[in-house]
């Protein structure tokens, strides 16, 4: 994997565990330590410190090494993994899916890959991601037996656990692209050919496990900033830790992050589908369980 | 009892769901990349044991259930209730109903152990041992030497249970009994 990036022309780049800040996303937990009277956190991915670098003038780098996420932990998580994340300047998302591609060919041997858009991901159970009223997704879940729980979850809940399910019972290797705006995380919004507003990421998922996730990088401080409010005023509304913005990655984004599109994978995940294994605790030498 | 969050949710777990004392059998993490997280989890009613599926978004918690298992010792029934000791040398005994007994009630031998389950110290349920050794008191006689054939017929056990046991069994053979199957196993 190091030669494929060596022959890319792509510069491996440390980046520190530890860091000061950390994402303000509410979907992900960060775990954190003391040092001395400090409280510090262990980074959950090495996009920041990357993106930093990208800013003050390195080339296309990648970053292989351990991410940590509280509370994750099951047959397809652990709090520890290892994260293969990598920034290519000058690239589209349609380069960086190629890219992707032909290193899980390296991991998995070659295979066919094919495209499908976030908004058709929900055809299968009958629900339309955009359009369709509560009630009809509440029955979609109740299709896939879950129960009377459902009323008490919003509707970002019930489509998230909808779109976990499809992903889940996906076979093959497949690009989900054109994601709803409000999930852009740090990836653009853009206006595709049919004139609606998307996030231009995608996600990889190979036979229903999600393996990569890939971002045309938003390069805009201020809209940066202004996602990471939101993302503050949500942990306030739901009660979980609450984390300042990051104000090195957004100076470093303020001084110019050049045009690039960067993808994060799961390095665990891609090796315990080559093993055929069932879970990642069958590839990891010491499981969180046994650490 | 304390509150269990999913993230200590395990199999084996004792919790309190609607109510009803619950086994957690199986718990399955699901997140998308950017999503919510929830658990899906398979669980014993230990009242019907029954499986019941549920889906919590990650981080509710749930009740723990106080229930125990406890070996103890078959003594007798009174018609209406049946009487076990604990095997703890304390002597004390708990008497459990009919709901409590179930199916069990066709294994129940005296001075035999059985797995009591207490929810709140009350018993909710019997588990027979895995496998037994019963007199047979009702079949048609045996036929001597018949062990190829590989035919059967019924047989009525001293705790009532119906089983079907090869054709050369006789009233007073003693057998060993598999209780998850009802299953014939041999000559004790």
């Amino acid at each position: 994997m190091r030669a494929f990036f060596a022959a890319r022309g792509v510069m491996e780049l440390d980046t520190p565990v530890l860091g000061h800040t950390t994402v303000t996303d509410p979907a992900i937990e960060s775990l954190t330590v003391e040092v001395g009277d400090r409280r510090i956190y262990l980074q959950t991915s090495p996009e920041y410190h990357l993106k930093r670098a990208l800013a003050a003038g390195a080339p296309s780098v990648v970053r292989i090494g351990p991410v940590f996420r509280a509370d994750e932990s099951g047959r397809l998580h652990n709090p520890e993994f290892t994260m293969v994340e990598w920034y290519r300047l000058g690239f589209d998302l349609d380069a960086l899916m190629t890219e992707t591609a032909a290193l899980a060919d390296l991991i998995l041997g070659a295979g066919k890959y094919r495209r499908t858009e976030y908004a058709a991901l929900l055809e299968p159970v009958g629900v339309d991601v955009f359009t369709s009223p509560r009630a009809t997704l509440e029955q979609a879940l109740r299709s896939i037996g879950v129960g009377d729980e459902v009323r008490a979850w919003s509707r970002r809940h019930l489509l998230d656990y909808l779109v976990a399910h499809v992903l889940g019972s996906m076979t093959g290797r497949v690009f989900v692209t054109a994601y709803p705006p409000e999930q852009a995380a740090l990836a653009r919004v853009v206006s595709d050919a049919a004139g609606r507003r998307v996030a231009a990421r995608f996600e990889l998922v190979i036979d229903g496990i999600e393996i990569a996730n890939g971002y045309d990088e938003l390069r805009d401080a201020d809209v940066l900033a202004a996602r990471m409010a939101g993302d503050i005023d949500a942990r306030r509304a739901h009660g979980q830790p609450l984390h300042a913005a990051d104000q090195r990655l957004l100076a470093a984004m303020r001084h110019g992050l050049p045009a690039c599109a960067g993808v994060a994978l799961g390095f665990d995940r891609l090796l315990m589908l080559a093993e055929r294994a069932k879970a990642l605790a069958d590839v990891l030498p010491f499981d969180y369980a046994r650490s | 009892m304390p509150n269990y969050s999913t993230n200590e949710f395990k199999a084996g777990l004792k919790v309190l769901l609607d109510g009803e004392p619950c086994a957690i059998v199986e718990n399955e993490y699901v997140k998308p990349g950017k999503g919510q997280a929830f658990n899906r989890v398979r669980l014993r009613n230990l009242r019907t044991g029954r499986i019941w599926e549920r889906t919590f978004k990650s981080g509710e918690s749930i009740p723990g259930a106080d229930v125990v298992d406890l070996d103890m010792e078959y003594l007798y029934t009174d018609g209406e209730f049946w009487h076990f000791m604990k095997t703890d040398g304390s002597f004390e005994q708990i008497a459990a109903d009919e709901k409590a007994v179930g199916d069990t009630q066709i294994w129940l031998k005296e001075q035999e152990t059985y797995q009591v389950t207490l929810w709140n110290e009350a018993p909710i349920a019997v588990s027979p041992p895995n496998f037994i050794v019963l007199e047979v008191t009702e079949t048609d006689p045996g036929i001597k030497g018949d062990t190829a054939t590989g035919g059967t017929k019924p047989a009525k056990v001293s705790t009532g249970a119906i089983i079907r046991v090869p054709l050369f069994i006789s009233i007073g053979d003693v057998l060993k009994i598999d209780t998850r199957t009802g299953a014939y196993v041999s000559r004790a």
